[in-house]
């Protein structure tokens, strides 16, 4: 078992209080550590709603954002120490999908400019021979023609295939973790499925690991092995998704699942749920930053920030009302998931369209 | 956070019609009557029909949903309906009748003031609809003062405040939001704003065009159980265009459901979720990634067909499971099947009730 990434204590903070700050510090990431092993490729999802932090914890796996507190580790280095060879070695290794498949374009190239950059800039095939055969095998491998895509501008395409291009490109990489931010947001309910499909394709056929962000946990149940959900910057819970969503632990997590809109019109909303009050700032908050909203909220959860206790083997959470389960050793959050030596692959094999 | 007052206007229940939904208050008063309403795009290659010889009535007190993918002309309906259709758009023939008016036959002007009044807009991504320069409270108070009738006394300043004030409140916001522009605010808030506008002259029809579709699970819901509870204090009727089927599933009546311009089928949420009768509807509903099962997520093979010159015969054959031979030669009309339900579709032939 080796740790592909490993992020240590690790908090970033926007905003300043010196001579041209206006003080107000946010807090977008609190204290979270997590490992990516690259021997067990797994789906984790990152679950929150906007100002959780989930995008600022993507750009830092990404490194595009350095922690300002705390370390993150490639391979056992030091982020910061890395040299200019592995930072561009780790620029390989993990590639994003970003969220707008019309806005990843540039509407004068042709699609195939987007999967001939990559290759050029890293050197990856010899020939112009190679390069046709890879591009074409990646393409296969998102479910596309290349007969049908190669040769076409973006705006010829869907908002799905335009989608899985992006899939493509990353593959070509031979990445070892693929971050995808929300892919599927912006294309139409009935073109999700293909996409989501491709991406899971790709950890089972490829054994390449998955970042999966997202508000949207229906699709995150069907898709991913492990779930992280982030709040005001903390994971409040993580665990596997079997464990977490059939039975959530922390009263956020619990309203999420219930306030998503299930196709059920026998089983309708409760009663409106309080408002989050955005006029306190992160800095204000001594406790539990949910607690101004918390159904269940204590005492003490307005002065003092709850620990992670571990409610099981595959799930804690860092609520007050699980204090008595203890206090995880291993501040690891990753250490609750599924490895997959235990996985037993129960999803269908068969989702595409 | 002050919580809003709910004005008890009940209604005679005595003719209330049949729903599943607790605190619904339908009655049997017909607030809008669409019949064969069609908005046609005239275009060089062609007439494009976004929007085809649509009937539907929708009753006061009554949450209507008309869902579809991109494209099927649920949004054309709405804006056709509110006769906010831009050239080369038009509206073709059929008539829209609120409360006993066509809108069809309206002049602009006697529908500029019958819109907001009677028939208010929450618009799809309220972020992009409020005016950036200026604050939130002359926003509630320009459409107020413009539906003012020449012949009527003005509001004074103390009357406007209270009036945003009351808005604002019943919205779920602080008063002190009427003094903020619209980048104070998070979308939500944004969005709660553009239903306090949309409810300013109280009106009896409310067009909502995925108001939540930009924002979180949490939001959205608040959000929608906002719009639910103004509509029940106005006594109003809600017109709710999107895609989502679980937010049709929690929040509606009634669900229409387009496909490629055409209603193709209408009813009860409940009953039409349980047991859809349209081939389409059958798919969008197994389509739908659940909560409480991993099973396999399919979506609908296919595309949908160009809008311009239709085949004959159904536009959904080419997708469908259950096609025959008359599918690709008759186009299917709206049969109605008893019980508020109605589909456009050959297989139902021989069991239509009227």
């Amino acid at each position: 078992m080796s740790t592909f990434l490993e992020l240590d204590h690790v908090t970033k903070t926007f905003g300043s209080e010196g001579m041209f700050g206006n003080g107000q510090i946010t807090v977008a990431v609190d204290d979270v550590s997590l490992s990516i092993d690259e021997d067990e490729a797994s789906i984790t999802t990152v679950a929150g709603e906007s100002g959780s932090g989930k995008t600022t914890l993507s750009r830092l796996l990404l490194g595009s954002h350095v922690p300002s507190d705390g370390r993150m580790l490639y391979r056992g280095k030091d982020f910061t120490k890395l040299t200019s060879r592995e930072r561009r070695n780790f620029r390989r290794e993990i590639q994003p999908i970003f969220q707008d498949p019309f806005e990843s374009y540039n509407p004068f190239y042709k699609v195939d400019h987007v999967l001939d950059a990559p290759i050029k800039n890293f050197k990856l095939a010899s020939s112009n021979r190679e390069k046709k055969r890879m591009i074409e095998d990646a393409l296969e491998m998102v479910g596309l023609l290349p007969g049908e895509t190669l040769g076409r501008f973006p705006h010829q395409l869907s908002g799905g295939q335009r989608q899985r291009i992006m899939v493509a490109r990353a593959l070509l990489l031979k990445p070892r973790v693929i971050l995808a931010d929300e892919p599927v947001s912006m294309v139409d309910a009935s073109l999700r499925a293909t996409i989501l499909d491709s991406i899971r394709r790709l950890n089972r056929d490829l054994g390449i690991s998955v970042v999966y962000v997202t508000h949207d946990l229906t699709t995150a149940y069907q898709i991913s092995d492990n779930l992280m959900i982030m709040y005001r910057g903390a994971v409040v819970e993580a665990g596997t998704v079997d464990e977490v969503i059939p039975n959530p632990q922390h009263p956020y997590t619990k309203l999420l699942i219930e306030s998503i809109p299930q196709p059920d019109p026998k089983n309708r909303w409760g009663s409106e749920p309080p408002q989050q009050n955005w006029d306190t700032s992160d800095t204000d908050m001594a406790g539990c930053r949910f607690a101004d909203r918390c159904p269940a909220v204590m005492d003490n959860c307005r002065t003092t920030v709850p620990a992670q206790y571990l409610i099981n083997k595959h799930q804690m959470t860092r609520c007050f009302l699980h204090e008595d389960k203890g206090e995880m050793e291993n501040p690891d959050i990753t250490s609750t998931f599924q490895t997959e030596s235990e996985t037993i692959k129960a999803v269908p094999a068969n989702m595409s369209i | 956070m002050v919580q809003p007052t709910i004005e008890e206007t009940r209604l005679s229940t005595e003719q209330a019609i049949q729903t599943y939904r607790t605190g619904a208050r339908i009655t049997d008063v017909d607030a809008l009557v669409v019949d064969g309403f069609s908005v046609y795009y005239e275009t060089d290659s062609g007439t494009v029909k976004a929007c085809d010889d649509v009937t539907f009535t929708l009753k006061q007190g009554e949450r209507f949903a008309l869902v579809g993918e991109s494209g099927s002309g649920k949004t054309t309906l709405a804006m056709g309906l509110m006769r906010l259709t831009r050239p080369p758009g038009h509206i073709a023939k059929g008539s829209a009748t609120l409360n006993g008016r066509d809108l069809t036959t309206l002049t602009d002007e006697e529908m500029r003031r019958t819109r907001l009044s009677e028939l208010a807009l929450v618009p799809q991504g309220a972020m992009n609809s409020l005016n950036p320069v200026m604050r939130i409270e002359r926003q509630i108070i320009d459409g107020i003062l413009d539906h003012v009738e020449d012949d009527e006394k003005s509001p004074n300043k103390d009357e406007l405040d209270e009036m945003v004030r009351d808005l604002l409140t019943r919205v779920g916001l602080r008063p002190g939001v009427a003094r903020l522009f619209p980048h104070e605010l998070s979308g939500g808030m944004k969005q709660r704003v553009a239903m306090a506008i949309g409810i300013s002259l109280r009106p009896s029809l409310i067009v909502a065009d995925e108001p939540t579709s930009a924002l979180d699970v949490v939001v959205q819901r608040q959000i929608m159980q906002t719009l639910g509870r103004l509509q029940e204090g106005l006594d109003a009727s809600i017109m709710l265009v999107g895609h989502d089927m679980g937010l049709v599933a929690q929040f509606a009546d009634t669900i229409g459901v387009m496909y490629a311009g055409k209603l193709v089928e209408v009813g009860p949420v409940e009953e039409v979720f349980s047991d859809p009768k349209h081939p389409y509807t059958k798919l969008l509903i197994r389509s739908l990634p659940s909560l409480k099962e991993k099973r396999e997520f399919l979506g609908i093979p296919g595309l949908p067909p160009q809008l311009i010159d239709l085949p004959v015969g159904c536009s959904f054959a080419d997708r469908c499971p259950s096609v025959f031979a008359k599918c690709r030669e008759v186009t299917p009309l709206t049969q109605d099947l008893g019980g508020r339900r109605e589909t456009a579709c050959h297989l139902y032939d021989g069991e239509a009730k009227s």
